[in-house]
């Protein structure tokens, strides 16, 4: 295995394994505080018992969320020293944010789990949503210095070093306002939708179950706005690209030539020497329609760039159309709930809904994971877009493949165990019939 | 003093409460794994409750001098980052298997009292044991200015250029000294944390033993030096500020070890701390004006001014937000009452 593959992967199999436990970072404690604000408010034991059992959860996740990105900040250097060495005086301003970010959250957050009985209701609540703030910041801050990589600004290049650098102009980049709000949707719409599907599963067979209820109730008003959002971000973000980065949107919607109204390509498999895409159903007019909200522009091909910087088309163009598929079958289910809840129809007793958000369960995750292979695969080859190439930016140490190995075996291990942890948690969940969920006070606040 | 030194200075001071905090939590572990006699569990108990509401937030001061290290000094970490890929990568397993295990141990199983879990204890208790071992041999390698521009001159070769650095007699003596050091911050700390008395003689006797140890590892690497690490020994023994820095280091041991033996727990914490931040910033001071000895100086590895101000804007921000929270964390979790009332969620 080439050193190169070998970096890129042990760089994706990090990025991979610590998005997980960083969109639920994101979106658990917002759940976690408005559990335990209803039941401040109304008194039912059950957010109590909500808000304790999604926070030993969440105390997991994070814990391995916080030292998976610990490898990703030393990997920075571990395996792209070239890569840092450009950008470090660069991008490093929201990389220094996202260290104050996360350093309250993981402060608010020890408040959270360990001070259920040392300070008052009030401050609780407050130590909730000061994780929940900080961990939304976090995200963004880090998704910032992403989209410096694929819309660079704030420096010159002059001999092919940097001059001129502003670093508040490299986080103004662009691309950062389109990427920073799909990826926080992303987060909500993932988490809501995976937390509401288990409890979805599990209300198939006892729908008057007051805890499932009331918990997907909470997951589905975090997630389905987002997931109802997300795809007029997603059209903001695509609307970037084909301004800013047109090789990648070609590559995404496998669109080999440049041209006049250009037709929207579902599904298929891009041949790239033929420079076809095979088998798919072709929108006429949709790429250019959603592209530039015109149904005759032009739109760039892959014949606009070299091919030796194309990206790996199959692979981001799958990824691409994944990505959409999944987000666009989340936001109908979340608008079929919206529309029964206005209805105030038992949504719990709907068994199609509850099957249809039950298969959803992993969806969100697998639509994330899928759009950072476009965003990551669809600017290769450079690691700063049109600046720096990959290959230039890694480290010259041989023998990278062992450390690829090692960490792919660690991460499968504690992926592993994590989600063996978690089961144990979700078969340990109450029974709790509806009628003594209405009657079961749990005397309130303090 | 420089904008640069002053940025260096502040990414020491991260460094340097990582090693008080995070090192102590790492201390912790070194004593779970050597918990002993007939108050086994008691010991077991009191550390993992003593640790487990701020360890991620003592975890994250090493987070904070890695990005304000790879901001402000970008070759510094580049290089460190290239040379060092080995022992760094090995860090970097212990920090997941302490900071996961710890949590699966403690929250996994149906309470702190399900023995099914204990196997995660085990594990986090080795993986405290190795991390500071192999990150004391950084700190040895980076001290014995191996990490040059080809380096350290010692050859060429995979061996000489990726292993011979931070794999020598001196290195490891610092990886000890490291492993030493927070073992005993952590037993004085605990001290102070444990609620009964006999808990409490229990780390005495541990604290004392630790310092005693820590003073003999002090003298080996002190002597291995003299081969390993020519510049630093050089400086520690002879620079003007050398002897008055020993003189303050000898006083606060020397003040640990009366207060630990009168039981004065708050004094054998402050003058603990203040001996392994002395010993912290004597190698700092023997190895400026330079990031990475031999041949990368702090001004040159430092990034445009403009990101150097920057920065230092965002700390300054940053602290404000982090030193009431911080605050908030130890009075609520510190303060008063003893540790082992936490409960568990």
């Amino acid at each position: 295995m080439p050193s190169l593959l070998a970096a890129r992967s042990q760089m994706g199999v990090s990025l991979a394994f610590h998005i997980v436990f960083a969109v639920i970072g994101i979106a658990m404690p917002l759940m976690m505080v408005v559990a335990e604000r209803r039941w401040q408010v109304t008194g039912h034991a059950i957010y109590l018992d909500l808000a304790k059992r999604w926070s030993r959860g969440t105390a997991i996740l994070f814990a391995v969320g916080a030292v998976s990105g610990t490898v990703l900040s030393f990997e920075l250097g571990l395996l792209w020293p070239g890569f840092m060495r450009f950008a470090g005086a660069i991008i490093g301003m929201p990389f220094s944010l996202e260290g104050f970010a996360f350093f309250t959250e993981a402060i608010f957050l020890g408040v959270y789990l360990y001070g259920w009985d040392r300070i008052s209701p009030r401050a609780h609540l407050l130590a909730g949503v000061a994780v929940a703030a900080s961990g939304a910041a976090s995200g963004i801050f880090v998704v910032i210095a992403n989209a410096w990589m694929n819309a660079p600004a704030g420096f010159e290049l002059v001999n092919g070093q940097a001059a001129n650098v502003h670093p508040i102009a490299a986080m103004a980049t662009s691309a950062a306002f389109p990427q920073a709000l799909h990826m926080t949707l992303a987060a909500y719409a993932a988490t809501g939708f995976a937390v509401a599907g288990i409890h979805a599963f599990l209300l198939l067979k006892d729908p008057g179950n007051a805890f499932h209820r009331r918990a997907l109730e909470i997951a589905l008003i975090v997630g389905a706005p987002a997931a109802l959002l997300q795809p007029i971000s997603g059209d903001l973000s695509a609307r970037h690209l084909a301004r800013h980065q047109p090789a990648k949107l070609a590559a995404a919607e496998a669109l080999f030539s440049t041209q006049r109204g250009a037709p929207l390509s579902l599904a298929g498999w891009p041949d790239v020497r033929a420079r076809k895409n095979r088998f798919a159903v072709e929108i006429p007019r949709g790429l250019s329609l959603l592209a530039s909200h015109d149904p005759d522009a032009e739109v760039q091909g892959l014949d606009a760039v070299p091919v030796e910087d194309w990206p790996n088309v199959p692979a981001v163009h799958l990824s691409f159309q994944l990505m959409v598929a999944l987000g666009s079958y989340l936001a109908l289910v979340a608008l079929w709930a919206g529309w029964l809840a206005w209805r105030r129809s038992d949504l719990a007793h709907n068994r199609w809904l509850m099957r249809a958000l039950a298969l959803a369960t992993p969806f969100g995750f697998v639509a994330v994971e899928a759009g950072w292979m476009v965003t990551e695969l669809g600017r290769q080859p450079w690691v700063i877009y049109g600046v720096l190439r990959t290959r230039d930016a890694v480290t010259p140490m041989p023998g990278l493949i062992v450390p690829f190995v090692t960490f792919t075996l660690l991460y499968c291990f504690l992926g592993v165990i994590v989600v063996w942890l978690l089961y144990r948690q979700i078969i340990r969940s109450p029974t709790i019939p509806e009628w003594r969920g209405f009657y079961m006070r749990g005397g309130g606040p303090r | 003093m420089t904008l640069p030194d002053l940025l260096a200075g502040v990414i020491f001071v991260a460094l340097n409460a990582y090693a008080l905090l995070g090192g102590a939590d790492f201390g912790g572990g070194v004593w779970d794994l050597l918990a002993l006699g007939p108050r086994k569990q008691r010991q077991r108990e009191l550390i993992a409750n003593a640790i487990g509401p701020v360890w991620e937030a003592n975890h994250v001061w090493l987070i904070l001098a890695v990005v304000l290290l790879f901001t402000c000094f970008p070759p510094a970490f580049a290089r460190l980052g290239t040379l060092l890929h080995i022992p760094l990568s090995l860090v970097l397993i212990g920090i997941v298997l302490r900071g996961s295990a710890f949590t699966f141990w403690r929250y996994g199983g149906a309470g702190p009292e399900d023995v099914e879990q204990r196997h995660w204890g085990v594990m986090f208790a080795v993986a405290s044991l190795i991390t500071p071992l192999l990150l004391g041999t950084t700190i040895g390698a980076i001290a014995s200015g191996a990490l040059g521009q080809t380096g350290g001159g010692k050859g060429a070769g995979f061996f000489a250029t990726y292993v011979a650095p931070w794999l020598n007699p001196f290195t490891l003596s610092v990886g000890v000294f490291a492993l030493v050091a927070f073992a005993y911050l952590a037993a004085v700390y605990l001290t102070l944390e444990a609620p009964e008395r006999d808990l409490r003689d229990d780390f005495r006797r541990r604290a004392m033993g630790s310092g005693v140890a820590l003073l003999l590892v002090a003298a080996l690497a002190l002597l291995l030096s003299r081969r390993d690490a020519p510049l630093v020994r050089e400086r520690l023994a002879f620079a003007p500020w050398a002897l008055p820095l020993h003189v303050l280091t000898a006083t606060a041991a020397l003040v640990a070890f009366v207060a630990l033996d009168r039981r004065r727990w708050r004094a054998a914490r402050f003058a603990a701390a203040a001996q392994v931040s002395l010993i912290l910033w004597g190698w700092a001071l023997s190895q400026y004006p330079y990031v990475v000895p031999p041949d990368l100086a702090i001004a040159d590895a430092a990034a445009p001014p403009v990101t150097l101000r920057l920065a230092l804007g965002a700390l300054t921000l940053g602290a404000l937000v982090l030193f009431p929270s911080l605050f908030y964390l130890f009075r609520v979790f510190k303060a008063r009452q003893p540790s082992s009332v936490v409960r568990h969620p």
